[in-house]
């Protein structure tokens, strides 16, 4: 078990190690100048005083270093969680700016892949067995995650929010209401994120559920369950052997959800104006803004690596074959 | 300031379903003031201002001295000027400043108003303008030009502060006059030069009207200080006890809170403002064409330093090419105004030679434009229908605009065709807008629109972004084409030594301007942005309008308008109820 786990934290530091240096090597060698755009926006038209600002702003990003001691440097200030300043929210550290969107991200996206994650498992497995559900589920499941995604997003938003006029269609709470601790602020940020949950919940609602219906109906039909039928095992058994046989593959599909889960976020905050890490992404492309990218990369590698190593526990505790494998048996 | 740590956790735990748990475990564990007043949280809509359009980023910093991108309202709200301007009327008018007057040949004299006082309560003095002009003389900061032609700020006494020049200036120091914050010294003089220029400043002390409430990712709220000089010493009042200004990240955002009442001023650029306008949803400053008050003009920048654009008959031809009447109507739906072929705003119409205009201004003319070009020596060899440049060599031309300016987008169509129609080839190119401003501020372009200056007091402004020289490596806001000519820089630099209120001394010099300027054609004038402004009047009324009786101030809240009106329109407004 112990050397199990120890490899996989081994395997996990390298890919840390990897992709943070792939993550401060994409913003440097991406085209443009942030201190050129930062000069360039402070409308100095004397070319002195320019020169003056390009300067200060080169070494206070430090710049002006050589590359690999920036890298060093980099590293240095990141095992101090310190992921530079934000050009684009001039000079508020990156870490604020990310934790002040993360709440926003992942009250969206953990609760929708979660609930669909089980919702659709449920109503997967149910629906092997009933022709009556499998009739309506599943064409609505294959319609559901065929859809493109932005078309769900813009009819619910349409549909719910402009026809009905139940839900607002933008932004995380009102133009009226000021954070805080207290009911109407939270009502108020409820009432926002409904929308963009439904769209993100039903999308991977019908992907979880048509992919525990075919595993379930695949695991029924093989042989060990015909073997257990012609034993004359109960079909309760049967069908435990197979759930458990079946939700091995929608495990790791939700690893991997989780794992990309600020990336999946980008979309639905883009279409309904949700203040996360998502929106944040798309304005950190635009303003060339190195730090707050290299944050939200960041971010994303670590979601991956820890949601995996997660996984990997699950897994330990669902596929009896792990247990084998780490103590040195053959599965 | 804690609120950010605040907003953090309810919005985690409200977004999971917690509100309950939110409601209850609120009172114990976050007891810290929630911002003052406010029951609940939210703002009364009645005394409220929600205004969008002035920024697409969060608030970022509350520092008066980084004018690009602190917060709006920053100036303007919080700390003042010595003057406004007023662009209506064309003058400066005393705010922070009683007065002020050229008592020497380099020596201008302010005489402040007195018994203002800081949000603290302490008193503004001459020597707090003086430390504000001061801070200048730092390198990096964004004013330090200001200090090769200003050689001393004194406070002379309590209310009265002297500068002294090395080269009166003395265009660009009334505008300098109205665009410098004041700041109070015996805050700033304790900071460090590094806080000073790149400092949050989150909890700003200014002499201004309003003060910070609180600020989200998305929005800023200013609450009025009813103890604010101007009350008394101007009779004027902001009417909204809050001004909300929110960032939005799209037009369609802004549309859908216009229709619902939300916003009551969106001063963003919407595509259908018109129609929104005709069917009385919203009112703008013109209830027709063309619906908004002039802003900016946009120029279409050749680079000068390229063949054929380094040739003057080239680009006079290149100007009678494009058809501005079909870019403000087609693109703009009549939102816009094509520009004169000066370029100057239509607020400073008085400066323009109609005489010389008459002789060398150009307009949309095909024939005109094939004429000068054959005349200039460029034809059509291999008869493909594109000229070829005088040597022979094929001639093919970029225009870049920055992707997603759809409107932009659109023009450079427009400006192509009409280059097809008198023979010359361009294409357009959409690259991404930070890449397009590295590409211009380089010399690394054949065409871009740019509409980099701002209306101001003076056309000098203007005339600085067309010929500033030495043309450096890297430019930065102005002359973008590279274009060189000593003779217009000199005279240029001559209309900056005339005295503001010598409109004839000034008219002179700018007709000499103009003519190398419709000669040379270093730039071409295209149409004049809108000062975008939508209201709604559910919950504001009285804005800004040419109508009878209603106030002509500039309904805008952007970036350095609080001073030539914005601010004043505040004033104007009244509740709907």
């Amino acid at each position: 078990m112990r050397r199990y786990f120890a490899r996989k934290l081994f395997v996990y530091a390298l890919t840390f190690v990897v992709a943070v240096t792939v993550n401060w090597m994409i913003p440097r060698f991406m085209p443009g100048d942030p201190v050129a755009g930062m000069v360039a926006r402070a409308r100095v038209s004397q070319p002195e005083a320019a020169e003056a600002m390009r300067t200060y702003y080169t070494n206070l990003f430090g710049f002006d270093e050589p590359l690999w001691q920036q890298y060093l440097h980099f590293w240095g200030a990141l095992l101090q969680g310190d992921f530079g300043i934000s050009i684009w929210v001039f000079p508020t550290p990156v870490g604020d700016v990310l934790l002040d969107a993360l709440p926003y991200t992942l009250g969206l996206m953990i609760p929708s892949v979660l609930l669909s994650w089980f919702a659709g498992n449920w109503i997967g497995a149910l629906s092997a067995r009933r022709k009556v559900l499998d009739n309506t589920v599943l064409p609505v499941g294959y319609l559901l995650t065929a859809m493109p995604y932005m078309w769900i997003a813009v009819i619910l938003a349409w549909a719910l929010g402009g026809q009905a006029g139940w839900f607002p269609l933008s932004g995380g709470y009102s133009l009226d209401i000021q954070p805080g601790w207290n009911a109407d602020f939270a009502l108020d940020a409820l009432h926002h994120w409904v929308l963009p949950f439904l769209s993100l919940f039903l999308v991977a609602l019908g992907g979880w559920a048509i992919g525990m219906r075919n595993m379930i109906i695949y695991e029924l039909e093989s042989d060990y369950s015909s073997y257990l039928s012609a034993l004359g095992a109960p079909q309760r058994l049967i069908r435990r052997y197979a759930f458990r046989n079946a939700v091995l593959p929608q495990v790791t599909g939700l690893a991997l959800q989780l794992g990309v889960l600020v990336a999946g976020a980008l979309v639905t905050e883009i279409v309904f104006a949700y203040p996360g890490l998502g929106s944040l992404i798309l304005a950190a492309i635009q303003n060339q803004d190195f730090f707050l990218l290299q944050g939200a990369f960041l971010f994303i590698v670590i979601g991956v690596l820890i949601a995996n190593f997660l996984i990997d526990v699950v897994y330990v505790v669902v596929d009896p074959r792990t247990r084998t494998g780490m103590a040195g048996g053959t599965s | 300031m804690g609120t950010r740590t605040r907003v953090r956790i309810t919005a985690a735990l409200a977004v999971f379903g917690l509100a309950a748990t939110a409601c209850t475990g609120g009172g114990s564990s976050a007891s810290g003031p929630t911002g003052a007043g406010g029951k609940g949280g939210s703002l009364p809509r009645n005394e409220t201002l929600y205004t969008t359009g002035t920024q697409w980023g969060p608030p970022a910093n509350y520092n008066p001295l980084r004018n690009w991108d602190h917060a709006t309202g920053t100036k303007g709200l919080v700390y003042e000027t010595l003057f406004h301007f007023d662009p209506d009327e064309g003058r400066l008018t005393p705010w922070l400043a009683e007065s002020g007057s050229w008592t020497g040949d380099k020596t201008y004299d302010v005489k402040l108003r007195t018994g203002i006082t800081w949000a603290d309560g302490k008193p503004l003095t001459a020597k707090d303008v003086a430390y504000s002009y001061g801070l200048g003389k730092i390198e990096a900061s964004s004013f330090h030009s200001l200090w090769s032609w200003l050689a001393d700020a004194e406070a002379v006494d309590e209310t009265t502060v002297r500068f002294t020049f090395q080269e009166a200036r003395y265009q660009e120091w009334d505008y300098t006059l109205f665009g410098q914050p004041v700041v109070p010294e015996h805050i700033w003089s304790a900071r460090t030069e590094e806080e000073i220029l790149n400092g949050v400043n989150d909890k700003p002390v200014g002499t201004g009207a309003y003060q910070l409430k609180s600020k989200t990712q998305d929005r800023v709220v200013w609450e009025r200080r009813d103890d604010w000089w101007g009350t008394k010493a101007l009779s004027m009042t902001p009417a909204p006890r809050y001004v909300v200004d929110v960032s939005n990240p799209s037009n369609e955002v802004v549309i859908g809170q216009l229709g619902q009442g939300q916003l009551d001023l969106s001063n963003n650029f919407l595509p259908g403002a018109a129609s929104l306008i005709k069917s009385k949803k919203v009112v703008s400053y013109y209830d027709e064409a063309p619906y908004m008050l002039s802003a900016n003009t946009a120029w279409l920048v050749p680079n000068t330093t390229k063949k054929p654009m380094d040739d003057a008959a080239f680009r006079r031809a290149l100007a009678a090419s494009v058809d501005t009447g079909k870019i403000v109507k087609g693109v703009y739906g009549d939102l816009v105004r094509p520009a004169s072929p000066t370029g100057l705003l239509p607020q400073w119409e008085q400066f323009d030679d109609k005489a010389l205009i008459a002789e060398k201004g150009f307009e949309h003319d095909v024939t005109a434009a094939k004429k000068e070009l054959a005349d200039a020596g460029y034809k059509d060899e291999d008869g493909d229908g594109f000229v070829e440049n005088k040597d022979g060599e094929p001639l093919s031309l970029k225009l870049a605009v920055p992707s997603g300016w759809t409107d932009w987008m659109e023009a450079a169509k427009v400006i192509a065709a009409g280059a097809k129609d008198v023979g010359i080839r361009i294409t357009t190119e959409f690259p991404d807008q930070n890449a397009l401003n590295e590409q211009r501020g380089k010399g690394d372009f054949d065409l871009v629109v740019n509409n980099e200056r701002q209306l101001s007091n003076t056309p000098w402004t203007y005339y600085e972004y067309m010929f500033q020289m030495p043309v450096q490596k890297q430019q930065n806001t102005v002359n973008f084409g590279r274009y060189e000519n000593e003779d217009a820089w000199k005279l240029v630099q001559k209309l900056g030594g005339v005295k503001t209120d010598d409109t004839a001394g000034m008219k002179s010099v700018i007709s000499e301007i103009q003519d190398i300027q419709l000669t040379e054609m270093p730039i071409i004038p295209l149409w004049y942005n809108g000062l975008w402004a939508q209201s709604t009047t559910g919950n504001w009324t009285n804005w800004p309008s040419d109508a009878d009786g209603a106030p002509r101030s500039a309904p805008a809240l952007w970036r350095n308008w609080l001073e030539m009106g914005g601010f004043e329109t505040l004033t104007q407004i009244k509740p709907a109820k």
